[in-house]
């Protein structure tokens, strides 16, 4: 949902990284208002994953110029717990297993120690219990995955699943959610893409990364960009998407340098 | 690996103040004379002079063990003071007790007096060398349980000392159980008469408190028909920047039907990160299950010490006879360990369980070495070993060593072993979850360690995770 005059939640301003001396990102420029999905495509080493990971915090990646600001805030002086428990949440695309951690106790650690920055009561085993068997609905999960130890042993499908419950109990206001569609079947995709949007709201955002067309059938973008050499080149409506499908993304490319050269 | 992992290991250690009591402390080295004066401090009878003084001449003709897999120099026996003790007074009742010296438990939090009441646990508390206060004596003297010091039982109740002193461990057994025969100067012993259920779990906490004074402390525990008994020991040393020699022997006997359970948290001084300083831990415990469907179950929680050197071991030879060990192990920093059982099988139906938990992290170097070995009587023996490690951070060590000799067709016998590591992902995971590096790792390491604190006494397994917690403070990030 477009709405012109919504808060800005991020606001990414030339952002460079380097990775090894390997520029992965060369300024990248991205607003991002409450109410709105975007959808991130653009063909593998892009620079897209690097771009939620080093928005979320990840250690490896470290942004070497530019800017982000998070509702208003320096994004990148923040711890990473820090960023999560100010209400940014990162969908991984491979979830790590965590042996020996049942998946209960790690969702209510999660969520007590996002409540407690917030200032809220953290809630006990029970009252959590409530709550979480409530949120498994949103994902079509079985309790059972609560006992389970954290995505181990897991299929691709339960293991994006289990992010998008996450998702669900921490109500996060900027969602980056990386190829959450990777390796699920349609049922699972639906599934999924049903999990996120009933979690879209007019006061959050929601960053999708994806390679395919075909999560954007069920979650509808208000703006697609197209990354490509750690830049985005190119930003339009849903329909880019489908003219991304249909003629992949050399195109994009040739006329990003043709305007580029006219400049 | 990042900071906060580092950070997280590198916590300053808590118990690592000296008590400035004055001791008398025989002069250094080890000869005859000086295992003829220990014994007489101790006014111990001719027979036991004459057990340690065998054990000596074996020791001189023994080499020190080298297969283990622990690097250290050279240890000069000739070096060490045998006899370390608080100046010989008195003692009535816990009033009488030095106050420095209550002060040092109360910092080390150990439970007494009062304290000891609540908690419902008898305290033997061995300072140095000599047994300070026991609690509790007359309560369990009610029932017929006899818990004091080895010093005491010696004097009081020589026949039961005599009959298994060495029955389970003969002084000739290894390197350190024979010094251990020779200089022992004190530990705790205790019987529990047929049939009688032990009412509280019995506790003994060893501090090593002279610089340079080894501690060679020597615990008997015996549990005659169907009786049971839950013992709780916990150990802290403070600090100094030379190694300490910590070689103990422990002894258990169960006949028929008796259940014996030896839970340890061992938190001796680790040394410092640049592997200055720290005990030698190389102790010799093991337990002789002697009657049918007799019990004894070690659960260690080993966090401290420079090295570790530990095999509480079954010999299970009672005909449906049950071992079990249960192990945490964790080395930090340059700490080494080389740790795990045995279960020797001798009896028909004989079971044995083994759970083994190996945490690394700093440049430290963690190994799991178990023996499993079914003897040709020993029919339907039946064996089940789970062996995991987990690195923190990419510069420690894990290797595991099972043994495994079965010369009997019908037993059986399962070992499993699995690698983890606490990565950089996992901890990002949390992070991006809210949860910060310290939280996520405790979180990981109690998970990886329930099965063994399951089996801990409940107060001994909400110490064991705060120490465990501490212990890896700073080394994750």
């Amino acid at each position: 949902m477009i709405r012109p005059n919504a808060a800005v939640l991020l606001e990414v301003r030339d952002l460079d990284a380097a990775i090894g001396g390997r520029a992965i990102l060369k300024g990248v420029n991205l607003t991002v208002r409450a109410g709105e999905v975007h959808a991130i495509m653009g063909p593998n080493g892009s620079g897209k994953s690097t771009l939620v990971k080093i928005l979320a915090g990840h250690p490896a990646y470290a942004a070497s110029g530019g800017s982000v600001r998070y509702r208003g805030e320096d994004l990148l002086v923040m711890a990473p717990e820090a960023r999560a428990q100010a209400g940014l949440f990162l969908g991984f695309q491979y979830p790590v297993e965590i042996p020996g951690v049942s998946n209960a106790q790690f969702l209510r650690l999660a969520f007590n120690s996002v409540r407690s920055a917030r200032g809220e009561d953290e809630l006990d085993p029970l009252e959590f219990d409530d709550l979480v068997r409530e949120k498994l609905q949103v994902v079509a999960m079985d309790p059972s995955f609560l006992e389970r130890n954290v995505n181990e042993g897991f299929s691709g499908g339960e293991k994006k699943r289990n992010e998008i419950l996450q998702m669900a109990l921490l109500e996060p206001i900027v969602a980056l959610l990386d190829e959450t569609d990777s390796g699920l079947d349609i049922d699972a995709l639906r599934v999924v893409a049903n999990g996120v949007n009933a979690l879209s709201a007019p006061d959050k955002a929601i960053v999708l990364v994806t390679h395919y067309q075909r999560l954007l059938d069920y979650i509808v973008p208000d703006y697609v960009h197209v990354m490509e050499g750690g830049q985005i080149i190119k930003t339009g409506g849903r329909e880019l998407a489908l003219e991304l499908e249909a003629r992949g993304y050399d195109w994009v490319r040739v006329e990003y340098e043709h305007a580029r050269a006219v400049a | 690996m990042s900071a906060v992992l580092n950070d997280l290991v590198n916590r300053p250690y808590e118990a690592g103040f000296v008590t400035a009591i004055e001791s008398e402390t025989a002069p250094r080295g080890l000869s005859e004379d000086i295992i003829r004066l220990i014994s007489a401090k101790k006014k111990e009878p001719g027979w036991l002079l004459e057990f340690r003084l065998s054990a000596y001449r074996h020791w001189l003709t023994m080499q020190e063990p080298k297969w283990a897999n622990v690097h250290y120099p050279q240890i000069d026996f000739q070096d060490i003071i045998y006899y370390a003790a608080p100046k010989p007074k008195k003692l009535k009742t816990m009033e009488e007790v030095d106050p420095e010296l209550l002060r040092t438990f109360d910092k080390l939090g150990v439970p007494m007096n009062e304290r000891a009441a609540l908690a419902g646990v008898a305290v033997d508390v061995i300072f140095d060398s000599v047994s300070v206060a026991t609690t509790y004596k007359k309560k369990l003297a009610e029932v017929g349980i006899v818990f004091c010091s080895m010093s005491e039982a010696v004097a009081n109740h020589p026949e039961l000392v005599r009959a298994y002193l060495g029955s389970v461990v003969p002084s000739s057994d290894n390197y350190y159980a024979a010094l251990n025969s020779a200089v022992f100067t004190d530990g705790s012993f205790c019987y529990i008469p047929k049939g009688v259920k032990c009412p509280m779990d019995l506790s003994t906490y060893f501090r090593i408190n002279t610089q340079d004074s080894g501690q060679f402390e020597r615990t008997l525990i015996v549990a005659e028909e169907g009786a049971s008994v839950s013992y709780l020991e916990g150990c802290t040393a403070p600090k100094f920047d030379t190694n300490q020699l910590h070689a103990a022997v422990v002894e258990l006997v169960a006949l028929d039907d008796a259940d014996i359970k030896y839970s340890t948290v061992q938190n001796w001084y680790a040394g410092d990160e640049q592997g200055r300083g720290g005990i030698f831990n190389f102790v010799t415990k093991r337990g002789l299950c002697k009657g049918a469907n007799a019990k004894i179950s070690w659960t260690q929680v080993e966090t401290g010490s420079a090295i570790t050197w530990k095999y509480p071991s079954c010999v299970l030879l009672g005909e449906g006879s049950i071992g079990e060990f249960y192990s945490v192990a964790l080395t930090n920093n340059l700490q080494q360990a080389d740790t795990g059982t045995k279960m020797i099988h001798l009896g028909r139906n004989t079971r044995s369980r083994i759970v083994s938990k190996g945490i690394s992290a700093g440049r430290s170097n963690n190994s799991y070495r178990g023996l499993v070995k079914v003897a040709p009587k020993a029919d339907d023996a039946r064996n089940y070993s789970q062996c995991d490690s987990m690195l923190i951070g990419s510069n420690c060590g894990a290797n595991t060593f099972p043994y495994i000799q079965v010369r009997n067709p019908t037993a059986k016998v399962e070992h499993e072993a699995t690698t983890s590591k606490i990565g950089e992902d996992q901890l990002f995971y949390f992070a991006s979850r809210g949860v910060g590096a310290e939280e996520a790792v405790s979180m990981i390491i109690n998970g990886f360690c329930k099965d063994v604190f399951q089996q801990l006494p409940m107060e001994f397994a909400v110490e064991a995770t705060k120490l465990l917690g501490l212990k890896l403070e700073g080394s994750v990030g």
